[in-house]
């Protein structure tokens, strides 16, 4: 049994170190304690509804975030917005829609079952009002980069001046989290930048982590699910496993008196 | 297999069983003579059949929900996280149930490896354990592209191009894998289609296997033939059943551990990123059950000769019962053996590791040396070392070392089966 645990322990841990070493080359990110976190980890509520507000009067000018929709805003594990401030934030935002009866495309205001309205119609519109650079959809940003919370933590606060021996193109920034250090976002935020509803103090920093929790949960919209379901089945399966070890200790003495 | 003088009791059943002999396959099984000296290592013959099915049964669940389309699967897959019920467990189970499923059978392969399990009279139960293990690979690979993320089109697109190595017709053979000039949309739905095929090979596989087994029966820690059923067997039920389902649950613990707190610590978190023909990623890496062989790929300079040298990996496992020219099946008895398993388990490790880092430097030259190693065991070791090896004495039966009186009686005993 020891032998068996050892050997899962150490294979755990290689494998674990693999995935590590990409992000072990750049710098050290910035660590902050992210409440979604472990065995029992939770979203902070009002830090998802203040991570929405940047979201959606900062980044959502160049970011799209199709796979979610506005009813998600108001399901449970995540911003908990009411039915009603949800339907609200839908109807803010105007929806093409059609074709109607005379063959014609029309706008109206959003309902909850809506996806999120995209900045651009397609990826070259987007190209081609950055610069050639496309912002990528926010959706599943933090688990499709390495460092993850961290690393997307990290480069908002990671905005620089280049040191000397670097130099810039034309809208190209500096950003020490940034792969290969080189940006074409600006530094999207600084202190003060919105106006947080609950009075919160808007600082780069709490900004930072506001918006990187709002887009653990728009990775991850079944998160709290998970662990919360995850504790309950590892108890199960411990409890039987210890019944089950007794149960086959039983079973066997039979043959081990016989030996 | 002897002879079935099982008679069911009911009427019912005696009629039915005259027909089809349903009951005597399963009285077979019930009572099926295992030696009860086994350790914890054999207990994963049951818990890969358990991977195997839990891969079926999520597999058809997310095919319900999958979209096999370049354009709308990896839509089609955030769909499954976000909306279908349960949509998220049941592809975390199926994603990490392909890492837990290669663990077992590297767990299950390399417990052959150590008690000569391949040996005579079980080299078709090994054979087809090797033929299961490369349909699994290719299941693995080819489940891989369907999310259709960057390191899904990109992985295909290396690992389809190795076919274009082979001489004159190697181009042409990646063009009809592929149904165009690129990895594309022909190829993520034949891919769909033979990823959905294989496991249910494997399933009739897995019957064979299990037959092949049920014929010599089971080799055992000491690595002797037994009489079956003697004082040193057990009934399958419930002795083995139990046990197997201890450590069933044990392996689902950690399982568990992965789906619901690490669920993507085991992939890529390129394969978040929307398949994209037109940016290559820095680094293409396979699933960490691949790295080995995919280390001794590009450890070789010639991409033909690579490739030769990556199927060659695994094909030797083949005839690895030929190779092995010592009589004596458990390595408790083959002191020199015992050192070499160890050092092939560290090397395979290696290869698994450098087989994650770029191939430069010293990773490269890390990667062949322990390439060659690779196959100076298979090749030059094993062979010699039935010839030269003193082994040491063999007990009678499994009882004999328990009772006494054996001189090897402390190892023996530390490979008896103890359950605490």
């Amino acid at each position: 049994m020891k032998n068996l645990s050892k050997l899962f322990s150490i294979i755990i841990i290689i494998f674990a170190s693999n995935s590590y070493s990409f992000a072990a080359e750049k710098v050290e990110y910035l660590k902050t304690d992210w409440s979604f976190k472990g065995l029992f980890g939770k979203f902070d509520r009002a830090s998802l509804q203040r991570g929405y507000q940047v979201y959606t009067e900062v980044c959502a000018s160049c970011h799209s975030m199709k796979y979610l929709s506005y009813r998600n805003l108001a399901e449970p594990g995540g911003p908990e917005f009411s039915e009603a401030q949800a339907k609200a934030i839908a109807a803010s935002f105007e929806v093409t829609d059609g074709p109607n009866s005379d063959g014609d495309m029309f706008t109206r205001p959003g309902k909850l079952s809506d996806k999120f309205v995209m900045p651009y119609d397609n990826v070259k519109a987007a190209q081609a009002a950055n610069g050639g650079a496309y912002p990528p959809d926010m959706s599943v940003l933090v688990k499709a980069r390495g460092g993850g919370v961290d690393y997307i933590y990290s480069l908002l606060q990671g905005y620089e001046e280049a040191p000397s021996n670097v130099s810039l193109d034309d809208g190209v920034y500096y950003n020490k989290y940034m792969y290969g250090n080189k940006i074409r976002m600006a530094a999207p935020l600084s202190d003060g930048l919105v106006e947080y509803g609950d009075g919160t103090n808007a600082t780069v920093e709490q900004m930072s982590k506001d918006v990187t929790t709002f887009l653990m949960w728009s990775a991850e919209p079944h998160l709290e699910a998970r662990h919360q379901m995850g504790f309950k089945a590892i108890v199960y399966l411990i409890i039987l496993t210890v019944l089950v070890y007794f149960s086959m200790k039983k079973i066997w003495s039979r043959v081990e008196s016989e030996v | 297999m002897s002879d079935h003088d099982y008679r069911p009791k009911s009427k019912v059943g005696q009629w039915f069983n005259d027909r089809l002999p349903l009951l005597t396959l399963a009285n077979h099984l019930t009572d099926y003579p295992t030696p009860k000296n086994l350790n914890y290592w054999w207990t994963f013959g049951g818990i890969l059949t358990f991977c195997l099915i839990t891969q079926i049964v999520t597999g058809l669940t997310l095919a319900m929900h999958y979209i096999a389309h370049a354009d709308m699967a990896f839509e089609s897959v955030e769909h499954i996280m976000r909306d279908v019920n349960y949509g998220w467990l049941i592809r975390y189970i199926h994603a990490n149930g392909a890492s837990m499923f290669f663990l077992a059978v590297y767990i299950h392969i390399f417990r052959s490896l150590f008690y000569g399990s391949y040996k005579s009279p079980r080299e078709i139960i090994w054979i087809l354990g090797i033929i299961i293990y490369l349909l699994m690979m290719a299941a693995a690979f080819m489940g891989y592209v369907l999310p259709w993320g960057q390191m899904s089109f990109w992985g295909a697109t290396v690992i389809t191009n190795l076919f274009s190595a082979i001489p004159l017709v190697g181009e042409g053979i990646v063009t009809w894998l592929w149904g165009g000039y690129s990895v594309d949309n022909p190829t993520l739905t034949r891919f769909f289609t033979l990823h959905y095929l294989i496991p249910f090979l494997i399933l009739g596989l897995v019957v064979l296997h299990i037959w092949a087994l049920h014929v010599p029966g089971n080799n055992n820690p000491v690595g002797i033939d037994i009489k079956k059923p003697s004082k040193d067997t057990v009934p399958f039920h419930p002795y083995i059943v139990i046990k197997d389902g201890f450590a069933l649950l044990m392996f689902m613990i950690v399982f568990a551990f992965f789906v619901f707190y690490a669920p993507n610590i085991l992939g890529h978190a390129d394969n978040y990123i929307e398949a994209n023909p037109m940016v290559t990623p820095a680094h293409i890496v396979p699933e960490w059950y691949l790295l080995p062989f995919y280390a001794i790929l590009r450890s070789v300079p010639d991409k033909l000769l690579g490739v030769v040298a990556m199927l060659s990996a695994i094909l030797i496992l083949a005839i690895l019962p030929w190779l092995d020219t010592s009589k004596i099946r458990s390595a408790v008895f083959r002191p020199l053996y015992r050192q070499f398993y160890w050092i092939l388990v560290a090397d395979v490790l290696v290869l698994g590791y450098v087989g994650a880092m770029p191939a430069e430097g010293l990773y490269l030259l890390i990667a062949r040396v322990a390439t060659a190693y690779y196959f100076l065991h298979f090749l030059v070791i094993l062979p010699v070392l039935g010839f030269k090896e003193k082994t040491l004495p063999v007990p009678l039966s499994i009882t004999e070392p328990v009772l006494g009186g054996s001189p090897n009686l402390a190892a023996a005993r530390n490979k008896e089966s103890k359950i605490e």
